[in-house]
């Protein structure tokens, strides 16, 4: 019996979030010393396969390549991940878009609890989850037979990306069942790091006050320290920018080494998804906003002033 | 076409929660309870498609304690055409929710169920997907827009991802699960909430509807976060940039 880890990627390359997984998976095997498999299911993903035999604690990559997986669609993926897993005790994903939409389905098959977004292991069958926004934190223990689990990647530093030598099988693809299809994708295209991966990330709220100010006030700032940028919900709904910039709750969870939160009053749904930062610094002009009470450094002023500075003596 | 929306009772999303002293969870006496925000935006969603004229009913669901009477009376204050209970004390997991609901929708043979993506308390992300797996239909979760095509037994539904948005193409019937873009729920009025009270809710139990929701997850303990140690105010820019460079060590 081994753990089952399913690739998070676009069909060229592997990402970073499947290190993290296999990091937890790691630690779940640390009780049991079985194989870490990782499973590549997409079109023509050779070289993410290749990726994945090079990331270090994987035994073996199981590809199954086909049409049907490119799009990475939910009821193809989770029929094919519920027919491998009963040789496994753990199914992990990382709980990205993919992971959530996916990995339900597949315990839903199983007939077993999934278990979100795990942030700590205790052993192969207890597990720490944040819940109510990340204001407690419950333990968890289950009895199924699999456990499916979907992994918060900031709970767990990511493996090498190399120095392993998995072999690589190729598995036979499920059928297509044809219920969904891609119609189209609008992604956005930036030069700057993955939100969920960056060290550094400027972060705006509703205090930019504009879709232009938070691009011409935050982008100097964020060009300066080679960060990625984030926003608070109010800003998302307010229209400044896309949603995918999300930070909170519901959004993305992130924890880099420096977060800037910037005209973000500090929501307790934001704060879920930026309080393990490392340090966090908070610019505003309330100085009542609750941001101020998990910033490790805070300073009370005018953000149209004081980012300008910034830029200007970094 | 029918329209199922299930709704999930929880704490209210305002309420700063507290854990028991004795670690056993979320002290939730005397707290107020509401539907789960993701739940009205699922409400709202269904509601907009029938006075589009597209659906003929919406009937609201919930799972669990005798209160949740209060979770569908708002839904049908909101507009829902009536109420199914499943009651039960028992403390539901979402695998348990989506057998509950696939005897319901079974029974109903609803065209669409629109779910919240995930309820506010247990942050489980799920149910919707479950229950899609479930019934064999095909899901959409993270809802941001919803294209119902009745005539072609199909709807778009643009969802948002990691890296954007994408539209998916669902053959009915369909799961679709709420984000928080796809609209702004309306407030019940007084008129409506007290119509509400006159609409049918039909109360069933688990063991009617053949389910076993026997949990099957054991929360050993339930802790506070360990708080971040306490910040400093910083002067002006200079003294943040000193502080960042020489004492975090987080910028050179």
């Amino acid at each position: 019996m081994s753990i089952l880890v399913i690739a998070e990627h676009d069909n060229a390359s592997l990402k970073a979030a499947t290190l993290n997984t296999v990091a937890a998976a790691a630690k779940i095997n640390a009780s049991l010393t079985s194989e870490i498999h990782v499973l590549v299911a997409g079109a023509t993903c050779s070289a993410v396969a290749s990726q994945a035999a090079a990331v270090a604690g994987v035994a073996k990559v199981l590809v199954a390549d086909a049409a049907h997986y490119a799009d990475q669609t939910a009821e193809n993926l989770a029929a094919l991940i519920h027919a491998y897993a009963s040789g496994y005790t753990h199914v992990l994903a990382p709980a990205t878009s993919n992971g959530k939409n996916t990995l339900p389905r597949v315990a839903a098959l199983l007939d077993v609890a999934q278990i979100s977004d795990i942030i700590s292991v205790l052993d192969a069958d207890t597990f720490v989850r944040p819940i109510y926004a990340g204001n407690a934190l419950a333990t968890v223990k289950s009895a199924d037979p699999v456990k499916v689990i979907t992994v918060r990647t900031t709970g767990f530093d990511p493996v090498a990306a190399t120095g392993g030598q998995a072999t690589i099988e190729a598995m036979s693809a499920g059928p297509d069942l044809g219920l969904s299809k891609l119609l189209g994708r609008e992604l956005s295209k930036s030069a700057r790091p993955e939100l969920a991966a960056a060290k550094i990330i400027v972060s705006g709220g509703r205090g930019m006050g504009s879709g232009e100010n938070y691009h011409t006030v935050l982008e100097p700032l964020a060009d300066k320290l080679g960060a990625a940028m984030g926003a608070s919900r109010a800003a998302v709904d307010a229209g400044f920018v896309p949603n995918d910039y999300q930070v909170g709750q519901t959004g993305k969870i992130v924890a880099p080494q420096l977060y800037i939160a910037i005209g973000i009053s500090g929501a307790i749904q934001h704060l879920a998804g930026m309080k393990e930062s490392k340090v966090i610094v908070a610019i505003n002009k309330d100085p009542d906003a609750p941001i101020f009470q998990v910033a490790d450094y805070g300073l009370v002023a005018d953000l149209f002033q004081a980012v300008p500075e910034l830029v200007a003596a970094l | 076409m029918k329209i199922l929306v299930p709704v999930k009772r929880v704490i209210d999303y305002n309420i700063k929660v507290r854990v028991k002293a004795d670690n056993t969870g979320v002290d939730l006496a005397n707290v107020k309870m509401a539907m789960n925000p993701f739940d009205e935006i699922a409400v709202e969603e269904a509601l907009r498609i029938k006075e589009a004229g597209i659906a003929t009913e919406v009937v609201a669901v919930s799972c669990g304690v005798t209160a949740c009477q209060e979770t569908l009376r708002t839904a049908m204050a909101l507009g829902a055409d009536r109420g199914i209970l499943v009651e039960t004390d028992v403390e539901l997991q979402p695998l348990a929710v989506a057998k509950l609901l696939k005897t319901i929708a079974t029974n109903e043979a609803p065209q669409l169920i629109i779910l919240g993506k995930q309820a506010i308390d247990d942050d489980a992300n799920q149910t919707g997907q479950m229950l899609a797996a479930l019934l064999g239909w095909p899901q959409a979760t993270f809802a941001s827009k919803v294209v119902v095509d009745a005539a072609a037994g199909k709807v778009a539904v643009t969802r948002e991802v990691d890296g954007g948005l994408e539209t998916l193409e669902l053959t009915l019937p369909a799961i679709v699960t709420t984000d928080l873009r796809l609209n702004e729920p309306r407030y019940a009025t007084l008129p409506n909430i007290m119509k509400a009270k006159k609409k049918p809710l039909d109360v069933v139990k688990p063991e009617t509807l053949g389910v076993d929701v026997t949990p099957r997850l054991t929360t050993l303990k339930v802790n506070e976060p360990s708080p971040r140690a306490a910040g400093i105010k910083v002067a002006d820019v200079a003294e943040l940039i000193h502080k960042l460079k020489n004492e975090a060590k987080v910028i050179s």
